[in-house]
């Protein structure tokens, strides 16, 4: 009799060794201004670093809300205690607060029907338990982010079958792309029991627009199926257009007499603080739904992920701070905005483009595929090692993200520092410059080579016996 | 097309509907000394109130802890960043010191194979997933946590089939019953995958003697299948005999070259703070298997429920002082001890006896046999609900346990001031003297009657509308 469960050993297999390696290499050799100047520097991490002076400044003016003080009183026993799976009610409205605000005050929530999970991760994957199970699938627009493979499908048996986006029309999804991925699945015998998008996109780093969220809610409605739209970057869009959620449109269809209360139980939405306000170690995240059967089981599930009642407390203070919030949400954005130019501006320099849509996200789709030596994914592989060995940048690559088209990376641009930006830019140019200069294409083809082949041996035994340095990176990436 | 999946529907139904009245009746009519002197005492919560002190002494010795400050330095950024599923290396540190310092350190922990997560009941479906799947089933030792039907079945699709134990020997394991259960699994096609104890026992109160864990030990070896060992009322021991863990048996049997490697390898321990410390709110919960395999799938599945780096930090520092686990862990018992005791001599006051070999844990088990008015669980029932409604006392009757015997009930003492428990004494002792005095068998029968009638009205509209409130006691009777 097998000892272990299909789940807990299947996992050893399907992972992309390239991350694995792409980590590694960083953790041999981080970049360091003073003690490593020529490392590696860490551009595969969606991590938003750039506005914690503004929590900490908070923190600083209302130390006795991290000392369980509320009011001068100690509430320590009273947080100790607190397990309740409906979350702590002055959280729940500050959190819906904050979404409101951050979608301009357009739509308002219910805090009664916000469910608080340990992280997006735990909200996704939890939705998926309450929707779908074997032999059902959901349907998500490429590229999209890695982990879902593991967030939708591992414990829960889901299946996902990608909806084909191109560059074409700035990776767009279109009416056909949904239809033949619907098909697809027919194909493989898998009933579909919805769409999850991410608005604004990982990887894209762009918000969708009006109309492709009316194709998706037109979709839904004839298919009778679900709309999840996990909008974890919504407080990341740091220009036009604005942010338009999902729940705005229904609002407006509902408004315009369009009215059908079905589509309104059928879409959910996932929300985090990871990324806006960079406190993914935290572990707050949230579903929110009109459907009461969703709420009520997904309140029940999330008793496998709390968030600690410390946290929560902490959080409903800062943002219930509507003075504070409404600061950082700007504030925050502004300096999206200037690091974004920045990347631009220097991938420019080095005569690379990225998706000109870019207006969200902690990150930039980049257009590398005139680097390429072949149109093929063993050449982007190819390209990002050459990257990671030789310019010493990790990055992501897009054949991990799904995407149809090799070529695109997506480069994060808000975990580091204005100089190791400057620096890194400086480095992409150098390369590239050479590249198209004086390199002869045997060399370049050599030193790939003796790298894959080093990489292949090391990949390995590396992968065998070192799988938790690898699994460290997959949380990473995010 | 359901829109649902099964999951998410089939929880509505399979509730023990007592639970949920038990519950209502208490919120409606809570107990408190000046407001409502005459209402319901909460005896049905397995919280520990009694050392809270302790606890608000060290973090005001130490403010800078909970303010995210090390050695006077600000580390939030780093924390706010830390979402490591490996854990905060400090604190696991300092979390497997503090497990075998309850273990009076005759056994000591490697932190490389701890996993953490957010609670002990992550934790349980955790490792379910980890080891079994559809199909196959774990073997429960009766009475046991009502919880686990939901953390070990629900999303995991594994099945628990019961080891019955009786009063005839305390309830302790006997090989009849470990292969009884192993049978009867086999007639229903069912896999067994493992056996779970929960050690010291919720809702006996008992620490298992060295003889039953040597027992099942060899079960286990016989049978090439798992041991999960729930230690999280391990530091609940508050008198003879000492608390042994299923570790110290390994090292015992290792030691007598009795040495099976393949053994040490399919034990489990799960850990928790919520009970030892009071601390249910924190979400901190934790794995320990020498099972490599098991650590590294166990450590993927914990992204699903990280703890917070907030939390983890505040109690790296906390669990980190040597000086005050000593202190605690002694000073905590004693007085678990003494309010044990407060409760055993008022139920002997009222003629009620409990488990003599009730040694540990937050409640007594507690024997109200001569008290059914025949040996049936319908009899226990009634006697619940006059105890609900005449007596006033919310406490948990042996049938939400899967006890075989109807008659046994659980009652709480560490959530409560000593005069709460002594008021809950007398009531009770008042009830037994009248219900053995001078009311009618007729006048009881029709009062119960009646509560009966309006109990099944309500609780079928109150089932349907109000699933909400009935959850929030679901969560609260571990």
């Amino acid at each position: 009799m097998k000892l272990l469960s299909t789940k807990a050993t299947c996992n050893s297999h399907g992972q992309d060794s390239s991350y694995f390696l792409g980590w590694e290499e960083y953790e041999k050799n981080p970049y360091d201004v003073v003690q490593n100047p020529k490392g590696i520097i860490q551009m595969g991490l969606a991590e938003n670093q750039l506005s914690f002076d503004l929590l900490e400044s908070w923190l600083a003016k209302n130390p006795d809300v991290a000392g369980f003080k509320r009011d001068g009183k100690s509430i320590f026993r009273e947080l100790a205690l607190f397990q309740d799976y409906h979350g702590l009610p002055s959280f729940k409205k500050a959190l819906v607060d904050f979404m409101a605000e951050i979608r301009g005050n357009k739509i308002t929530f219910d805090p009664n029907h916000i469910v608080l999970t340990a992280g997006a991760t735990s909200a996704n994957e939890t939705l998926m338990f309450c929707l779908a199970e074997q032999g059902e699938a959901f349907l998500l627009p490429t590229p999209y982010y890695p982990g879902f493979d593991r967030d939708l499908k591992w414990r829960t048996g889901v299946e996902i079958v990608p909806i084909q986006c191109t560059s074409s029309n700035n990776f767009q999804i279109t009416e056909s792309a949904l239809q033949q991925a619907h098909e697809e699945a027919k194909k493989k015998n898998l009933r579909v029991k919805g769409v999850l998008v991410t608005n604004p996109s990982n990887p894209l780093g762009t918000t969708m627009s009006k109309s492709e969220l009316n194709l998706l809610i037109d979709f839904i409605k004839d298919k009778d199926m679900h709309l999840i739209s996990d909008e974890i970057y919504s407080g990341t869009v740091f220009t036009s257009p604005n942010f338009v959620s999902v729940m705005e449109i229904l609002k407006e269809r509902n408004d315009l007499k369009d009215f059908d209360a079905n589509v309104s139980e059928r879409v959910h939405i996932v929300y985090s603080l990871s990324k806006d306000l960079g406190l993914p170690g935290f572990r707050v995240g949230a579903i929110y739904s009109e459907n009461d059967m969703v709420v009520a089981a997904a309140t029940k599930m999330s008793s496998f992920g709390l968030v600690s009642s410390q946290t929560q407390y902490l959080l409903s203070a800062m943002l219930g701070d509507k003075k504070f919030t409404r600061n950082y949400i700007s504030e925050n954005q502004k300096r999206l905005k200037k690091r974004q130019r920045m990347l631009v501006l220097g991938l420019q320099k080095a005569g690379i483009s990225c998706l000109k849509t870019n207006n969200a996200g902690l990150f930039c789709w980049v257009d590398m595929r005139n680097l390429l030596s072949s149109n093929t994914f063993e050449a982007e592989m190819e390209l990002w090692k050459k990257i990671l060995y030789n310019v010493k940048l990790n990055i992501s690559p897009g054949a991990s993200c799904h995407c149809t088209e090799p070529g695109w990376f997506r480069v994060c641009f808000a975990n580091m520092s204005e100089d190791t930006l400057n620096l890194a830019m400086k480095r992409l140019k150098d390369f590239v410059a050479n590249n198209n200069g004086e390199e002869c294409s045997s060399n370049k083809r050599t030193r790939s080579t003796q790298a894959s082949r080093s990489f292949s041996r090391k990949s390995l035994s590396n992968w065998v016996f070192r799988l938790s340095s690898r699994d460290r990176h997959e949380q990473e990436e995010r």
